[in-house]
């Protein structure tokens, strides 16, 4: 009883964090209707950032994380003017093969700058843990959890209720349209990735309070299962990356939790099987929207 | 000075002429057609005034100011704004939003604002989500103001098609077949709004047209197209029995 609860509070952190980095792949799909695989490098940086910041002595923790959030938000801003704007009339497949050489170039920058072994960053954020009878929480998960709800209400509400949300829903479902109505497309789409990017941020941030430790390769792989993730949840939907998240994280840390030890290593291959038979069985995913094709 | 001065404008795909050395004048507050069989290079036009096709020749001026080659945001800006042929609503949102998209420029607030909430957000949206409101019941769409777009029958996507355009504060509204897929009641209303429409907001109208009751009922003047060429202009009486127009929409004996 104990392990199944610690597993699946494990697994809460764990979804939390790839339904940030889901929603950022769903935001920019939806809005500018293109997959952004370098999307989960910009964690990497994040992380990064965050470990030089340790090193650079003692900031506080909240500089720190300004520090992170900002440097993903302004990479996720230069990233869209320099590689993806010149793209914007060209076809979907010529920007999905510049979005994954973005991904092969943040990494290899990494890997130039801070070469291949796994960094540690043991001093960040040690908040401790409550014990529920017998059950040990740590606190970071609180911070976790609370987190991630708070920026998914507070997206919602930002689309919803201002100009610039309402703009990008109006360029998510006809771009010629929205810009004959004077809505700017491009700063739109600019606003969209930098909202992304900061989310990933926020995402960087979380991960390393979490799991304390960084290499170069640690953003693709995560950000591989965020996006299995958003396809899970239905592209394009923020209940959806939120859902598909949790499910992703439930999942994995229960088949590492309770599978035998030898079939641990395989615990990746669960969640991605999971998202094979949900595209089977349901191609848009969840709470995607059924396309009706009218004749 | 006319509101709208077209000279020469023409536009080239590959070797084909859609449009040739088309010239046209309105005046502030008139109401014009643009008439021709399908094909004939109308909405072509359109999207030459709109900023989405550049043109190969010729100018065009709005008050006198030099609109060629400015992007669809500028000349949105500058007041011209229009509706589509196959309508173009923003579908997933409501019906009052549609409209908040068209006041998108109109709204000065910025994204700090817009994140933190500032006095000056609510300030500005609750001014301009009045002003929607009141443009909504102009066009008797208010009680649907929640409802989405895509889900408004086909008459009322139309109405809004038009409050949406002239939320963008136009001075020259342009119509691209207002009445396509109307049945008669349908478009005789529609003939209402368009004239309550210049009257209510001054407004200069171009529209786009097929059903000939309904341009012969509102358009003072026109110009008739065919094959990207002016066929005949002017008073829509005189043009529409000029012996080549009906030739050209009829075929010869």
């Amino acid at each position: 009883m104990q392990m199944l609860i610690s597993t699946i509070i494990d697994g809460l952190n764990l979804g939390s964090v790839y339904a940030l980095v889901a929603l950022g792949y769903s935001m920019v799909y939806g809005i500018a209707k293109m997959l952004n695989f370098a999307h989960g490098d910009v964690i990497m940086v994040g992380i990064y950032a965050i470990f030089v910041c340790l090193q650079m002595s003692s900031l506080p923790v909240w500089i720190t994380a300004i520090v992170c959030v900002a440097v993903c938000a302004l990479l996720g801003f230069t990233v869209e003017k320099l590689a993806y704007k010149p793209l914007r009339d060209s076809t979907p497949l010529s920007v999905l093969i510049t979005a994954i050489g973005v991904s092969y170039l943040l990494q290899n920058v990494a890997l130039l700058i801070f070469k291949s072994d796994r960094k540690f960053l043991q001093k960040f954020i040690d908040l401790g843990s409550v014990s529920i009878g017998d059950i040990e929480i740590p606190k970071i998960s609180f911070v976790i959890w609370g987190t991630t709800l708070v920026i998914m209400i507070g997206l919602d509400i930002f689309i919803k209720n201002t100009k610039m949300g309402r703009a990008m829903l109006a360029v998510s479902e006809d771009k010629g349209a929205a810009q004959l109505m004077g809505v700017n497309v491009n700063s739109t789409i600019s606003l969209t990735f930098v909202i992304g990017s900061a989310l990933a941020g926020v995402a960087a941030i979380l991960y390393a309070a979490k799991y304390k430790n960084v290499d170069p390769y640690t953003g693709s792989v995560f950000g591989i299962k965020a996006f299995a993730a958003a396809v899970f949840g239905g592209i394009g939907s923020i209940p959806g990356a939120l859902i598909g998240g949790f499910t992703l994280g439930l999942i994995e840390a229960l088949t590492i939790g309770f599978l035998p030890d030898t079939l641990t290593a395989a615990s990746d291959g669960v969640a991605y099987a999971l998202l094979i038979i949900m595209l089977i069985l349901k191609p848009s995913g969840l709470l995607g929207k059924k396309k009706i094709e009218k004749v | 000075m006319s509101l709208l001065k077209v000279q020469n404008l023409g536009i080239t795909f590959g070797g084909l002429k859609a449009v040739d050395n088309l010239s046209l004048e309105i005046e502030k507050n008139e109401l014009y057609g643009l008439i021709g069989p399908n094909g004939a290079g109308k909405t072509t036009v359109f999207n030459m005034l709109t900023g989405v096709y550049k043109p190969t020749t010729g100018e065009f001026f709005l008050n006198g100011e030099n609109l060629t080659g400015k992007s669809s945001i500028e000349i949105n800006r500058k007041g011209i704004a229009r509706t589509f042929q196959n309508i173009r609503l923003f579908g997933k949102m409501t019906v009052a939003d549609n409209v908040m998209v068209g006041l998108y420029n109109q709204m000065h607030y910025n994204l700090v604002d817009g994140l933190l909430r500032s006095p000056k957000y609510f300030a500005d949206e609750k001014e301009f989500s009045k002003r929607a409101d009141e443009l909504l019941a102009v066009f008797d769409l208010y009680d649907d103001r929640d409802t989405l777009a895509s889900n408004l029958p086909y008459g009322k996507q139309r109405k809004l098609e038009i409050a949406r355009a002239l939320a963008t504060s136009p001075k020259l509204l342009l119509l691209d077949e207002p009445a396509a897929g109307m049945n008669p009641n349908e478009t005789a209303e529609l003939m209402k709004t368009i004239r309550f429409v210049r009257e209510k907001f001054d407004m200069t109208i171009l529209l786009i047209e097929h059903d000939m009751k309904l341009v012969m009922g509102i358009c003072e003047r026109v110009t008739v197209l065919n094959f990207g060429t002016e066929l005949a202009a002017g008073k829509t009486s005189v043009a529409l029995n000029n012996p080549q127009v009906i030739k050209a929409y009829l075929g010869d004996d």
